[in-house]
C-alpha cells in the first residue's frame, strides 16, 4: 500500500464535517504554521519539492517567493478549482468529500502569502459543491479558524467561493482572475505576472486545489519529510482520476513510485482492463497531453519500466514519452479508435478556445474540421500532414497554453497512429460502419494480459 | 547638471539602436523602420491595452539581455515585449518567425473572404498587405467560411463581421475615446464577434475613429462606402478650425469633391490624432476646409499610383507605357464584364450579404436584384 | 422585472466579498442568481443586471456570451445537458445522446413541444471516471444506461405533474 497523506481520511464517516476532521488531527496545521513566520513558511514548501498539481508542475514554494510585496498593497491567494481537462476529476473528489482538508491548507497558504481576502474559483458546472465548501468555510469560521485574529496571532482571513460559468479557459491562472473581476475570461499578456500584478492589479498567486490541499501534509511533515516521499524531483504524493476502459476508475492517490503498470492492472488502482480487452493506448496526464500507445506506456523507449511521475512520464520527450499533466489517466482498449478520440478532443479545445488569438481561434476549428472529415471517411492523404502542419503553426504561437494543449494531442495521434488515420482514409466506408480503429498497437501488451 | 539616461543598445536583425528603458521590441524596430519593423495588426500605439492578439508580430529573441544572454524559447509578440540592454532580435533573418508569421497569416485568412475586388477596404487594407508581403499564394481551407450578415451601426458605420480579424482596435476606441461603450466582442472562440447584441447605434462624437483603427474591411464609412475606389481618390491635407477635435485632417478627392475624410495617417497606418464625426461625416464641402497640399502616401502603395510627388518617396515614375513599347499606345484587350460569369455589371456586389461563392451565385443574384 | 427580497439580500452579500468599487466581480454569480430565477437571461434581465452593479449593458451581454452554462434562449424546464468529450465518448455517450433524442423526439439543441425538455450535448464535465453522464440543474446524473434515462425522463414528468 502507497503512503496516503491527502486521502488517508477519506473514508472516515462524517469527515465532511468539521468534528470528524478535527478528530483525526484537522487543523493541526495551522496551529503549527500560525506560530511559524510567513517565510519560514514558503522555506520549509521550498524544502518540500512541491509541484503545481494543476498540470505545469512549476515548483510551488518558488512560485510563492515571487510574490511582490509593495508597502501597503493588499495581496491575495486565490484556489483554482476550475478543473476542467478533460480526464481530470481529482479536485472535485476532495472538494466534495474532505472540503475541510482544502480550507486548512488554504488558511495556512493565506497567512504564508499575506492573503487577507482568499477565493475559491470554482468551475460552474460542479454547482453543488460551493453549498459543501461554504458549509465548511462557516464551520471553521465558528471554530476561530477563519475571520479575525485567528488563535490570537493577529492574522486575519476570510475565505469566499466564486462559481465561473462554464468555460475551460478559466482553468489558465490569468483568464482565472479576469474572470474573478467578472470579465471574459481572455488570457492576459504576460508580463506582467499575477505575482505583480493579479486580481484587481494586486500581487496574486493562484495555486490548484490539490497543491493547496497538499500544503497540509507539507507543514505537519516538515518540508525534508515530506520530500522523503516519492522520487527524485517528484516528491509527495499524486492524486491521479483514471477513467476510460478500465475496471475501477476513480480517483487514487499514489507516491510517484509505482509503475504505470502496476497502476493500470494491479486490484489497489485500476484494477485492469475492463470486460477483459487489451490495452491500446493511454493519455497518462489529461486530455492535452500526448496519447501514448500501449508499448511506450508501460516501458520507455530505452526499454526501462515507465514510473507515474513527472520524469519517468515525460522520459523521451514528446517523440516517445508524454506528461503528468494534471494526473487525469484516459486508458484506451483495443477496440477505440484514436481518430475518433482525437477529433472530440479537438471539437473541445475548439469549443473552449477563447478566440483572443488568431493562431488558436482558427486553427483549433480548422483542426477540428478536418478530424471530423477523416473519421467520417471523407478525408483525403494530404490532410493528414495538412493537420501536422496547423498544430506546428499554432504550438508555442499563442497567448497562453490552450493553444499547445490544442496541438499535442493532435500530433502525439498522427505520431503513433498514423496507419490509424490511414486506414481511415483507404476505407470510408468500413470506418463508419464501425466505430473502432486498429487493434494491433495493442499486440505488445500480449506479454502483460 | 541634467541626468543622463542609461539608454538600452537592441540589436534587430543586425542592426543596433539605442532606446529608452521600457521601449517595445516592435517600437525599437520602428525606430530603425524599413523591413525590419515587423508587421502589426491589432497593436495601435494610441491605444492602451491593444496587442498580443494578432501574433503576427511574433520575433524570435536571441538573447535576452547582455546580463543574462539566454535566448528565449518561444518565439515574442514584439508589441508587448520590453527591450533589455544587449537584446538581439531576429526579425526578417529568423526562418522560425517567418515560418510562423506565414501560418498567421493563414489563419487570419481562412475564414476572411477572399474577394478583394468587391471590398471597399481594397488597396489600403493592412491584411491585403500582410498577405501580399508575408502569405503564400493559394489556400488550403476546404470549408465553408464562417459568415455574418452585415449590420448598419447608425447612420454612419457599418460592420461586415464577416471580414473582422478580432484586433479589439475598435473596442479600445469605444473604452478610450467615448464615454460609454455599446459594441464589444460577443461569444468566443472562432464564434466571437463584435457585435452590439440587440441593434444599436454607435452615437458619440469621436466613435468615427473605428473606422480609422480598423485594420480590414469590416467597419466602413457609410458616407464613402463603393462611391469611389482609393486608388482614384488624391488625398490631401486639410484642417478647419473644430471646437471638438484637433480638426487636422485628411481629404480624399476625386476632381474637386470630397468624398471621404479621415484622420491623418503615419507611416505605421496609424492616425496622428483622432478626429471627430462631425469633421469626419458632415464636412465634403471644399469651402469647409483650408486645404494644405498632398498627403504623404508610400509610393508603393497602390493609393500612389500615377497622383503626385509628395515626402515620402511619392516621385513619379517617368516612365510612361509609350516610352517603354516605342511609342505603342496601351490598347484594351478585353472587357473583362462583358465575359466574367461572376461578376457582370448588372450585379450590384455591395448588395451581397457574406462573401461571394461562385457556387451560390444564382441565389445571390437574386439578393441583388431585389435589393 | 426585479430580483426577489431574498436575492437581493444575496447580491449585497456577494458585492461586499469584493473591495469597493470592484462590484463588477459579482458579475458571474448574479447572472447565475438571475438565471435561477428568470429561467433565462434575457435582454431585459441582463440589462437589469447592469444596472443593479453599476455597468454598461454590453459589458454585460459580453460575458454573457462567453460562458456556454449562460441560457440566452429560454430552455424547457428538464435541461438535459449530455457530455460528449472523449472519455465519456469511449463510454458510449453518443449512444445515449441519440438514446435520449429518440426518447423525446428531439435532436441536440432542441425543446420538446411541451417546453419540458431540452436535450444539449456540452464538452467535459469533470466525471470522467462516472461516464457516460448529464448534468440536469445543479446536480449530476453518472453511469447512464438507457434504463437510467428512462428513469430519469419519468422522475421529470412526474415531478412536472406534481407541481402543476
Amino acid at each position: 500500500m502507497g503512503r496516503k497523506l491527502l486521502l488517508e481520511h477519506a473514508g472516515v464517516e462524517g469527515i465532511r464535517y468539521y468534528d470528524a476532521y478535527r478528530k483525526k488531527g484537522g487543523y493541526a496545521s495551522v496551529e503549527k504554521a500560525l506560530k511559524m513566520t510567513p517565510e519560514a513558511i514558503v522555506e520549509e514548501v521550498k524544502k518540500s519539492g512541491l509541484r503545481g498539481r494543476g498540470g505545469a508542475g512549476f515548483p510551488t514554494g518558488l512560485k510563492w517567493s515571487f510574490i511582490a510585496k509593495p508597502e501597503g498593497v493588499p495581496r491575495h491567494l486565490v484556489c483554482n478549482a476550475d478543473e476542467s481537462e478533460p480526464g481530470t476529476f481529482k479536485d472535485r473528489y476532495l472538494m466534495e468529500f474532505i472540503p475541510h482538508l482544502l480550507i486548512e491548507g488554504l488558511i495556512v497558504s493565506s497567512f504564508a502569502l499575506g492573503s487577507n481576502t482568499t477565493y475559491i474559483y470554482i468551475r460552474g458546472e460542479y454547482a453543488w459543491i460551493p453549498d459543501i465548501l461554504e458549509q465548511a468555510i462557516a464551520e471553521a469560521k465558528v471554530n476561530g479558524w477563519l475571520g479575525k485574529n485567528i488563535l490570537g496571532s493577529g492574522f486575519d482571513c476570510e475565505i469566499y467561493v466564486q462559481r465561473g460559468a462554464g468555460a475551460y479557459i478559466c482553468g489558465e491562472e490569468t483568464a482565472l482572475i479576469e474572470s474573478l473581476e467578472g470579465k471574459r475570461g481572455n488570457p492576459r499578456i504576460k508580463p506582467p505576472f499575477p505575482a505583480i500584478k493579479g486580481l484587481w492589479d494586486r500581487p496574486t498567486v493562484v495555486n490548484n486545489v490539490e497543491t493547496l490541499t497538499a500544503i497540509v501534509p507539507v507543514i505537519n511533515l516538515g518540508g525534508e519529510e515530506y520530500a522523503k516521499i516519492g522520487v527524485g524531483r517528484s516528491t509527495g504524493t499524486k492524486l491521479i482520476s483514471a477513467c476510460g476502459n478500465i475496471n475501477k476508475p476513480g480517483v487514487y492517490e499514489i507516491d510517484m513510485t509505482i509503475s504505470v503498470e502496476e497502476f493500470i492492472f494491479s486490484d489497489e488502482y485500476c484494477g485492469g482492463m475492463a470486460n477483459g480487452k487489451k490495452l491500446k493506448a493511454c493519455i497518462p496526464g489529461g486530455s492535452s497531453v500526448p496519447i501514448l500507445p500501449a508499448n511506450l506506456l508501460l516501458k520507455t523507449a530505452k526499454g526501462e519500466t515507465r514510473y507515474m511521475n513527472y520524469e519517468s512520464l515525460s522520459d523521451g520527450g514528446f517523440a516517445t514519452g508524454s506528461m503528468m499533466g494534471s494526473g487525469g489517466f484516459v486508458v484506451l482498449d483495443e477496440d477505440q479508435c484514436v481518430v475518433k478520440h482525437t477529433y472530440t478532443i479537438a471539437r473541445f479545445y475548439r469549443h473552449e478556445s477563447c478566440g483572443q488569438c488568431s493562431p488558436c481561434r482558427e486553427g483549433t476549428g480548422w483542426m477540428e474540421k478536418i478530424l471530423k472529415n477523416i473519421d467520417t471517411g471523407k478525408g483525403k492523404m494530404s490532410d493528414i500532414d495538412l493537420l501536422w502542419d496547423i498544430q506546428g503553426k499554432i504550438e508555442g504561437n499563442t497567448i497562453c497554453p490552450l493553444g499547445d494543449a490544442a496541438a499535442w494531442p493532435v500530433a502525439a495521434a498522427i505520431r503513433h497512429f498514423r496507419d490509424e488515420f490511414e486506414w481511415h482514409v483507404r476505407n470510408p466506408e468500413e470506418c463508419l460502419r464501425r466505430n473502432f480503429g486498429l487493434a494491433h498497437y495493442a499486440d505488445p501488451l500480449e506479454a502483460v494480459a | 547638471m541634467a541626468e543622463e539616461k542609461k539608454l538600452f543598445k537592441v540589436t534587430i536583425d543586425n542592426i543596433t539602436v539605442e532606446v529608452e528603458p521600457g521601449t517595445t521590441i516592435l517600437n525599437a524596430a520602428r525606430q530603425i523602420g524599413g523591413e525590419v519593423t515587423p508587421p502589426a495588426m491589432c497593436y495601435y500605439s494610441k491605444l492602451k491595452g491593444s496587442g498580443g492578439k494578432c501574433r503576427t508580430c511574433l520575433v524570435e529573441v536571441a538573447a535576452g539581455s547582455t546580463a543574462d544572454p539566454r535566448p528565449m524559447p518561444k518565439l515574442v509578440a514584439s508589441c508587448r515585449t520590453t527591450v533589455m540592454d544587449g537584446m538581439i532580435v531576429k526579425n526578417i533573418t529568423s526562418d522560425r518567425v517567418l515560418e510562423a508569421r506565414e501560418g498567421v497569416v493563414e489563419f487570419l485568412l481562412i475564414n476572411h473572404p477572399l474577394d478583394c475586388p468587391i471590398c471597399d477596404q481594397a488597396g489600403e487594407c493592412d491584411l491585403q498587405d500582410l498577405s501580399y508581403s508575408h502569405g503564400t499564394e493559394g489556400t488550403r481551407f476546404e470549408f465553408q467560411k464562417r459568415t455574418f450578415i452585415k449590420h448598419n451601426l447608425g447612420p454612419y458605420i457599418q460592420l461586415h463581421m464577416t471580414r473582422c480579424i478580432l484586433c479589439y482596435r475598435c473596442v479600445y476606441v469605444a473604452d478610450q475615446l467615448t464615454s460609454k461603450r455599446v459594441h464589444g466582442i460577443l461569444d468566443r472562440g472562432d464564434r466571437a464577434e463584435i457585435a452590439t447584441y440587440i441593434e444599436k447605434a454607435l452615437d458619440n462624437d469621436f466613435i468615427g475613429n473605428v473606422i480609422d483603427v480598423c485594420p480590414v474591411g469590416a467597419l466602413t464609412d457609410r458616407t464613402f462606402r463603393f462611391k469611389n475606389r482609393v486608388w482614384f481618390t488624391k488625398p490631401v491635407k486639410a484642417h478647419r478650425n473644430c471646437s471638438k477635435c484637433c480638426g487636422k485632417v485628411h481629404a480624399w478627392l476625386r476632381g474637386d469633391e470630397i468624398l471621404r475624410v479621415t484622420g491623418r495617417k503615419d507611416q505605421w497606418g496609424e492616425v496622428e490624432d483622432w478626429i471627430c464625426n462631425e469633421c469626419r461625416f458632415e464636412k465634403k464641402n471644399l469651402t469647409d476646409w483650408e486645404i494644405e497640399g498632398p498627403a504623404d502616401i508610400n509610393r508603393h502603395s497602390v493609393i500612389s499610383q500615377g497622383h503626385y510627388s509628395g515626402k515620402i518617396g511619392t516621385t513619379k515614375p517617368t516612365e510612361t507605357f509609350p516610352n517603354i513599347m516605342n511609342g505603342r499606345q496601351p490598347k484594351l484587350l478585353m472587357d473583362i464584364h462583358s465575359v466574367s460569369e461572376v461578376n457582370p455589371p448588372d450585379l450590384n456586389l455591395a448588395a451581397i450579404p457574406g462573401p461571394a461563392h461562385s457556387g451560390d451565385f444564382e441565389e445571390k443574384k437574386e439578393i441583388s436584384d431585389k435589393q | 422585472m426585479e430580483f426577489s427580497e431574498e436575492k437581493l439580500k444575496k447580491v449585497s452579500e456577494i458585492i461586499a466579498r469584493y473591495p469597493e468599487g470592484k462590484q463588477k466581480s459579482a458579475l458571474l454569480p448574479v447572472l447565475h442568481l438571475a438565471q435561477e430565477q428568470f429561467g433565462w437571461l434575457s435582454v431585459e434581465t441582463m440589462d437589469y443586471v447592469a444596472a443593479l452593479l453599476s455597468l454598461e449593458p454590453v459589458e454585460v451581454y459580453e460575458v454573457a456570451t462567453f460562458y456556454s452554462m449562460y441560457n440566452l434562449e429560454p430552455v424547457g424546464k428538464y435541461l438535459f445537458e449530455v457530455c460528449q468529450t472523449g472519455p465519456c465518448m469511449i463510454n458510449g455517450s453518443d449512444d445515449i445522446i441519440a438514446y435520449i433524442g429518440e426518447r423525446l423526439g428531439i435532436t441536440p439543441g432542441e425543446t420538446t413541444a411541451d417546453g419540458l425538455f431540452t436535450l444539449k450535448t456540452v464538452e467535459c464535465l469533470g466525471a470522467c471516471g462516472y461516464a457516460p453522464m448529464m448534468q440536469l440543474g445543479k446536480h449530476y446524473r453518472e453511469h447512464l444506461t438507457k434504463d437510467k434515462v428512462d428513469a430519469i425522463i419519468e422522475e421529470c414528468r412526474n415531478n412536472a405533474a406534481a407541481n402543476n
